[in-house]
């Protein structure tokens, strides 16, 4: 039975309290119409579309769902009206939610139906067909919002062993750690499709990568380099894709100094992200390395290290 | 404005006077029960006494009978685990699929270690098969475990009969009574179960206080060991104050036994036949002839149940759904799924769960104000048209599901 009072933001009640763009627009040459009933939510968007500049005169939406359903959806009319279609196709989920604040971990399907809808309305006035590739699982990871079913399918993809790998891949399990039990019960059934028995004691994939490479002193302080920029550089788009950014400060033996930026700086989640740079880095260098913020930096200066 | 609380089921106000009750036990009285000083002397005979008001409450033989634990959960998976490892080669189990999760999630779990869990399946008023039941008795069950009254739905369950059943079969019964106590009168001495759960703040004593009755003479294998604490079977220091605060709110809902099935059973039936009168398209769950005074459970088709939460939140009542957004889980309430209600219902169900703090006036305010609100939400379903469902062919609503 449902005791949870969510913990919704200002924006996501004024928009449930007040939706905009409500009903079915009139004249309509766009509709789209998504949804998962089972998880309770389906979202019919309909849209006005200028033949000549492409552009979304009205649009508007009919949900089914909760609070953050309905909430998403009308802040999904809100923005895409006045764009182009190339524009809107453009939308994220994470736009969405932006909108409006911030959604719920559990919460955050709901602007991915509003951004589904959307797709599914530009195909139907392209005269195309819409395809969802979007399969649902329960919720696993509460941190990063993460499910089973991506969580499954990313073990299969990369021959996954370990939890630590799946934190890895998938970002599950790499905060509060609540979830390992349940990441421990899709790593043993998808191990045993295989045949394969879970082993918590497995070696990690980074783990055996190290042993792989070959030894660290073979590489010249310039490869050594390189490799360090094109980790950082590498990453970059993941992190800028939460909002935030990161620089490479100093390399003062195994520690690696980095900056980060905006979203991320005061995040708590920036520690895990630091780690997960780490094990980039130790993967790619075959050596032991230590990623730190650079305000570590001043502190061991400070300190006379 | 003053908020009016329909939602006794999930839990409930502490009593005033189980809380004057226990205050001393926190300022005064605060010694161990267990030390000799003049700070404890007197916390063993508070905790005989709401022993004895408990055992009252639940027609127990003996007051021994009852054991405190820190909640409904925990004496669920005490008496399930009991038995298990009681008797090492029992290895089937007996529930139903309405259970709560205290024990669902403890049988699938079990499940795992290799028991065989047989989950008897409910017809669409939640009612169970006995016949069914009956076959499934047997020398390898080691308990059957059936709750007396459905959180959601306030359908009662035979437990008497299927534990009498259970008893000639010679298979150990529990039944998580949390529901039930305290609103339904009940004679534990004169039936065959052998344990029972209950939760202290379904009866309007505090949160973190439960009891686990075990009929004497069964056999037992505590959950916690450690200390000498309720005669060795639940080791650790008693929780004095809530224990005492129990046997206060035990002592009052036998005082307010026939209120409960009289007065507020009649708050019920005007607030569901009310709201069923007042809104088109919405019809209740669960067995009407069979069920707790208290409880009232309407599916309102094609809304969802979190927005109507909501926006009744929104004008002061407060009351619970089904749906699968407010428990954050991906499917509507297992219970409403066992009686086949179709998901344009069950994501809109709504539980009204009353107790004797509320009045026939905040009644008329919620049967006022429930039509409007669920008018609202209808406006901007994809299902509903104007006046009832949409259902013009090529206008009916068939989103591509993911």
């Amino acid at each position: 039975m449902g005791l949870i009072m969510w913990d919704y933001s200002d924006t996501v009640k004024e928009h449930f309290y007040n939706p905009r763009n409500a009903g079915e627009v009139e004249n309509a040459n766009a509709i789209g119409d998504v949804g998962s009933l089972s998880c309770g939510d389906a979202l019919r968007l309909t849209l006005r579309i200028n033949p000549q500049t492409e552009i979304i005169e009205e649009a508007g939406f009919q949900t089914f769902g909760c609070g953050s359903a309905i909430a998403s959806s009308s802040a999904l009319t809100e923005i895409i009206k006045g764009m182009t279609l190339d524009n809107a196709l453009q939308v994220s989920n994470q736009d969405i939610a932006d909108y409006l604040d911030g959604l719920p971990p559990e919460k955050m399907h709901c602007s991915v139906m509003g951004r589904e809808a959307l797709q599914a309305a530009i195909a139907n006035y392209r005269g195309e067909e819409w395809k969802d590739g979007h399969e649902e699982g329960a919720l696993v990871c509460k941190c990063f919002a993460v499910d089973a079913v991506l969580i499954e399918d990313t073990i299969r993809a990369n021959n996954l062993k370990t939890v630590e790998d799946v934190a890895h891949y998938t970002k599950a399990g790499g905060g509060c750690t609540s979830c390992h039990e349940g990441i421990e019960e899709i790593l043993a059934k998808v191990l045993a499709e295989k045949g394969e028995k879970f082993d918590p004691k497995a070696a990690s994939r980074a783990e055996i990568e190290i042993t792989m490479q070959k030894s660290p002193r073979e590489m010249s302080e310039l490869q050594r380099m390189r490799r360090i920029e094109t980790v950082i550089e590498s990453l970059r788009p993941q992190i800028q894709a939460d909002h935030g950014d990161i620089e490479l400060v100093k390399v003062l033996g195994n520690k690696v100094f980095v900056n980060m930026t905006g979203a991320c700086s005061n995040c708590q989640i920036a520690g895990m992200t630091l780690s997960g740079i780490q094990q980039r880095m130790i993967e790619a260098l075959g050596e032991f390395i230590l990623v730190l913020p650079a305000s570590e930096l001043a502190h061991m200066q400070a300190a006379g290290e | 404005m003053q908020g009016i609380y329909l939602d006794n089921n999930a839990t409930t106000q502490v009593d005033p006077a189980v809380v004057e009750t226990m205050l001393p036990y926190f300022s005064e009285q605060y010694g161990n029960p267990s030390s000799m000083h003049m700070f404890g002397n007197k916390v063993g005979f508070a905790i005989k006494k709401a022993r004895k008001q408990i055992q009252y409450l639940l027609g127990a033989a003996y007051e021994s009978e009852i054991i405190f634990t820190s909640c409904g959960s925990e004496s669920d998976s005490t008496a399930i685990l009991s038995a298990i490892k009681a008797q090492p080669q029992r290895k089937e189990i007996i529930t139903t699929v309405v259970e709560h999760p205290a024990v669902l999630a403890l049988c699938e779990h079990l499940e795992k270690e290799g028991y065989l869990v047989h989950y008897l399946k409910v017809d669409n008023k939640g009612r169970l098969d006995l016949e069914k039941y009956r076959s499934l008795l047997s020398d390898r069950v080691a308990i059957v475990s059936v709750m007396w009254a459905n959180n959601e739905t306030g359908t009662l369950y035979p437990v008497e009969e299927m534990a009498e059943l259970a008893h000639q079969a010679g298979v150990m019964f529990h039944t998580d009574a949390v529901q039930a106590v305290g609103k339904i009168p009940i004679d534990l001495k004169s039936s065959n179960i052998d344990m029972l759960s209950l939760s202290g703040h379904k009866l309007h004593a505090p949160k973190g206080i439960g009891v686990l009755y075990l009929r004497r003479g069964v056999r037992f294998r505590p959950l916690l060991r450690g200390g000498h604490q309720e005669r060795g079977r639940r080791a650790g220091t008693e929780n004095t104050a809530a224990i005492i605060g129990l046997g206060k709110a035990a002592e009052l809902a036998m005082e307010h036994m026939e209120y409960e099935n009289t007065f507020v059973a009649a708050m019920r039936d005007r607030l569901e036949q009310g709201i069923l009168d007042a809104v088109p398209y919405c019809f209740s769950t669960g067995d009407k002839d069979n069920r707790l005074p208290n409880t009232a459970n309407i599916a309102f088709e094609y809304i969802e149940g979190e927005a109507i939460l909501m926006l009744l939140n929104k004008v002061g009542i407060a009351a619970s759904s089904g749906s699968a957004c407010t428990s954050g889980s991906l499917e509507p309430s297992h219970v409403m799924r066992a009686m086949n209600i179709p998901f344009t219902a069950a994501h809109g169900t709504v539980r009204f769960s009353l107790s004797r703090y509320n009045k026939m006036e905040e009644i008329e305010r919620v049967i006022a104000a429930v039509p409007p609100i669920v008018a609202q939400l209808r406006k901007l379903s994809p299902y509903w048209d104007d006046q009832g469902p949409v259902d013009v062919p090529e206008k009916t609503f068939a989103p591509r599901y993911s």
